[in-house]
């Protein structure tokens, strides 16, 4: 036995000279450990937010996702900023003034904003900005957010000159903006990441490459960012260069980049992070139960809803896609299928954009188009039955088309049902990778298909403006004259009230005369913030703000 | 050896060229492209994007673009990061996946030979079935498998490990653990059957014969020749496991190179799927002729002959 062990011991004596050999120089360990995250000043406010993965750029004419502009919204700062009720208070500008038709705006700016180097914000740094943003070499993706300024669309298509857009710089503190048409919710836009100022020097010293660097990345914003760990994590400290600094409560935010959703979820609870907004959509339930675990039920404006190819038949009949849509139990899929706490939708524009009284929204003024709270099956029978298929017979073989992720999958499974059960409608699903799934359902490639829109802003069109004819995002092809008429009158005049009743009327061609989709759902933002975090705003668009956080009890 | 090693260097070249050539043709024959997004761009903005990267020439004009700079080290910008490099991505990337590569196949190396050989030593005794039923777990348990359930017992219910990133030696457990797995129970079942193997031989009983002690039959026979099998198995594993494992990476949150290359996948980067399949087939290539150099000094049956 003793020689045995003499023969184990040896062995293992030899394979860790194997082991050297094999993986000599291999190892270099990379240390990125945070000692200040470890060893914090007791009366420092620091607050952690998973931020998901890695943001593709911090740039804000470049950005287009909800991940960097959680960054921009902390290290920029535009015009005019929006408070906790998306209402636009004052930001450089201390204040402005509009024209009576509503096209010429003039921004007084602040003359004590400064950049985190200690230069002053000026106008000419917002009229650099839109130019860089909307001129075609620089590629950006989110430029038609300018195309609300004059000539901003000619210039970014080649047809214009930078020297032809709507934009005077007056003088150092006053910038005048000339519009394409009045828009009433221009403060919104002005308050867009998209239109945040950017330093020229620094652009043009740095290239692309000023916003993937700690140190080139300048802003004007409450947060400076000290450190940047790709796929890990963006560290900011409070911008003592910013000009209303003392009101902004936070030291220090890390912006952690974990992408898994129970990763995410366990190191909120084993205390590694402060804030999520990502979790395993069956672990909801558990938390909205528990008083303790800080889940709260967000608004997100947006709709996921499914596409009928309008163009082809069997679904270019509206009776069909009337049939279909009424055929489903709305209420039965966020409660059973879904499961995050989504609004069963009733309409395509949800709850959260107001109508022409602010105090009223455009979703309550219109009323539903259906009963959410059941399948409305005798009259998708019906509906059937008078297009030609009573109870489904001699109804073609269609297909519903999704990509590929569990949770489509569950949504598909539960619509293929419901057809059957309530129609006698046999529906094939079939599943593609996300990039090939766009492509075929933007050719009009598919029978029915799922489909889901976020809104840019706080008003109805950044949801009605999808479905005119020659809109690129109108999957559903739908095609009608009358409701592009709607939608252009819209977009035209300078009356509020006449301009929602415009949008009301389209909604109601699109909904109650068309079926052209069938809404399933309004989004929800389910996010979770450890207990005593207080100040924290989750604005509707997704956006998390931590600018007036603070620990209740530090 | 001389000419030998120029031969397979250059036989190297070809391989990557073709490599190269391939992933090329296959990334650009996928449908969608670097810049689709769920909100269709508007038709000249998406042209803007286009030409900014040079994606509006023709594709044999890129594909000698890409040449050109490839012959100057030069991989190319990021096209879903815009001002990053895929030489950047991969600086960054390539150091964290080998740490963690490299404790994986120390804890492999460690655990797994010897297991095996105690297995092969001690066949159809008790240590032999404990390390058979813990070999055959390892195999069959997915690592992400095991991830989830490391993360579930030692973060969400005991506490004591973080789940999540790659800071201090307490991350680092979790993750060598989850990705080490596989391998060690796959080394020592070879190791194993390639001991039992080599135990059976004749020269082993003659070594016995002459009258050594078993422990000298062990350890100056037999273990030489079994680790033959385990290292044509290792060069292309060392290279699996030090590029990164996309599961492992994603899931604990490192940031990676394995992460990287599944990503760039379904983003279409054309020039980051381009630079990652570029470094991880240069890095397969070389050690696969590494393994084939060692061969010569710990089998002397093999000679590199012309």
């Amino acid at each position: 036995m003793r020689k045995k062990s003499l023969v184990v011991l040896l062995a293992v004596l030899m394979v860790i000279s194997v082991a050297i050999a094999g993986c000599g120089g291999g190892s270099q360990p990379q240390q990125q450990t945070e000692q200040a995250q470890q060893t914090e000043k007791p009366k420092e406010i620091v607050i952690r937010y998973n931020l998901g993965a890695q943001p593709e750029t911090i740039d804000p004419a470049l950005n287009s996702a909800v991940d960097g502009a959680n960054v921009i919204l902390h290290t920029f700062e535009g015009l005019v900023n929006l408070d906790e009720h998306q209402q636009p208070v004052p930001g450089v500008a201390e204040k402005w003034d509009v024209s009576d038709d509503g096209l010429v705006w003039t921004f007084h700016l602040r003359n004590n904003a400064k950049w985190s180097d200690g230069q002053p914000v000026t106008a000419k740094d917002f009229a650099y900005a839109w130019k860089r943003a909307l001129d075609p070499a620089t590629g950006a993706e989110y430029a038609y957010q300018l195309y609300y300024i004059k000539n901003g669309q000619a210039f970014n298509e080649g047809n214009a000159t930078a020297d032809d857009l709507g934009i005077k710089v007056v003088d150092d503190y006053t910038i005048e903006v000339t519009l394409e048409a009045p828009t009433p919710y221009m403060l919104q836009i002005f308050a867009f990441p998209t239109l945040f100022p950017v330093r020229q020097d620094i652009v043009e010293k740095y290239g692309d490459k000023w916003a993937q660097q700690a140190d080139s990345y300048i802003g004007n914003g409450a947060f400076k960012v000290t450190e940047m760990a790709y796929q890990d994590h963006i560290t900011m400290l409070k911008n003592e260069n910013y000009w209303n600094k003392d009101a902004i409560k936070p030291d220090k935010l890390i912006f952690t980049e974990i992408v898994d959703e129970s990763t995410i979820l366990a190191s909120y609870e084993n205390g590694e992070v402060d804030v999520i907004d990502t979790m395993p959509s069956e672990e909801i339930a558990r938390m909205q139960n528990d008083p303790n675990s800080g889940f709260v039920l967000g608004a997100n404006l947006g709709t996921y809803y499914i596409d009928f190819n309008n163009q082809k038949a069997p679904f270019n009949n509206p009776l069909v896609r009337k049939a279909f849509s009424l055929a489903i139990d709305r209420k039965a899929i966020v409660e059973n299928v879904t499961k995050g706490g989504q609004l069963p939708a009733d309409a395509f524009v949800g709850p959260g954009f107001p109508d022409a009284d602010p105090t009223k929204q455009f979703h309550d003024v219109q009323g539903p188009f259906y009963d959410v709270t059941k399948a409305n099956i005798e009259e998708a029978k019906k509906a059937l039955a008078d297009a030609g298929y009573p109870d489904g017979k001699g109804f073609p073989k269609v297909t519903y088309l999704y990509n590929e992720s569990q949770g489509h999958q569950n949504i598909a499974q539960a619509l293929q049902e419901m057809w059957k059960q309530n129609l006698g409608v046999e529906v094939e699903l079939a599943s593609q990778e996300w990039q090939v799934f766009q492509e075929t359902r933007r050719r009009g490639d598919y029978d029915i298909a799922r489909d889901g829109w976020l809104a840019d802003y706080t008003d109805p069109m950044t949801m009605l403006d999808l479905f005119t004819s020659n809109s690129g995002n109108n999957n559903a092809q739908y095609k009608n004259p009358e409701y592009d008429a709607l939608i252009d009158k819209a977009k035209k005049t300078n009356n509020e009230a006449e301009r929602m009743q415009a949008m009301h009327d389209a909604q109601q061609l699109l909904l109650g005369q068309d079926w052209a989709i069938a809404p399933l759902y309004f989004y929800t933002d389910p996010y979770a913030a450890k207990p005593g975090l207080k100040g924290m705003i989750a604005d509707p668009l997704g956006f998390k703000r931590f600018h007036f956080a603070y620990w209740e009890n530090q | 050896m001389t000419k030998y090693i120029l031969q397979r260097v250059i036989a190297m070249i070809l391989t990557m060229i073709v490599v190269i050539t391939v992933t090329f043709i296959l990334m650009h024959a996928i449908p969608g492209g670097p810049f689709a997004s769920e909100k269709n761009l508007p038709p000249q903005i998406k042209a803007n994007i286009e030409a900014k990267y040079g994606l509006n020439k023709p594709l044999y004009q890129q594909y000698f673009d890409y040449w050109a700079g490839l012959l100057k080290g030069d991989l190319g910008p990021s096209y879903k990061y815009p001002g990053r490099t895929v030489n950047d991505l991969i600086g960054d990337g390539f150091p964290i996946s080998a740490e963690l590569g490299s404790y994986a196949i120390l804890v492999m190396l460690l655990i797994g030979i010897p297991a095996g050989i105690i297995s092969a030593l001690r066949q159809y005794h008790w240590q032999d079935n404990v390390v058979m039923v813990f070999a055959t777990l390892g195999v069959a348990v997915p690592g992400f498998v095991l991830a989830t359930l490391l993360i579930y017992v030692f973060s969400s219910q005991l506490g004591i490990l973080p789940a999540a990133r790659w800071l201090s030696w307490q991350h680092k457990i979790m993750p060598t653990i989850a990705l080490s797995a596989y391998n060690v129970s796959f080394i020592a079942r070879l190791t194993r059957s390639s001991m039992l193997d080599v135990m059976s031989q004749d020269y082993i009983r003659t070594a016995r014969a002459k009258g050594l002690s078993e422990a000298a039959v062990v350890i100056k026979h037999a273990l030489k020749n079994s680790l033959i099998p385990i290292v044509t198995v290792l060069g292309p594993l060392i290279a699996a496991v030090l590029t990164g494992s996309f599961v492992i990476e994603k899931i604990f949150a490192i940031p990676g190179l394995g992460r990287q290359f599944v990503d760039s996948v379904s983003n279409r980067d054309y020039t980051t799927i381009m630079g990652v399949t570029i470094f991880y087939g240069a890095f397969l290539v070389i050690m696969n002729l590494i393994v084939d150099i060692v061969y010569v000094f710990i089998d002397p049956r093999i000679k590199l002959a012309d």
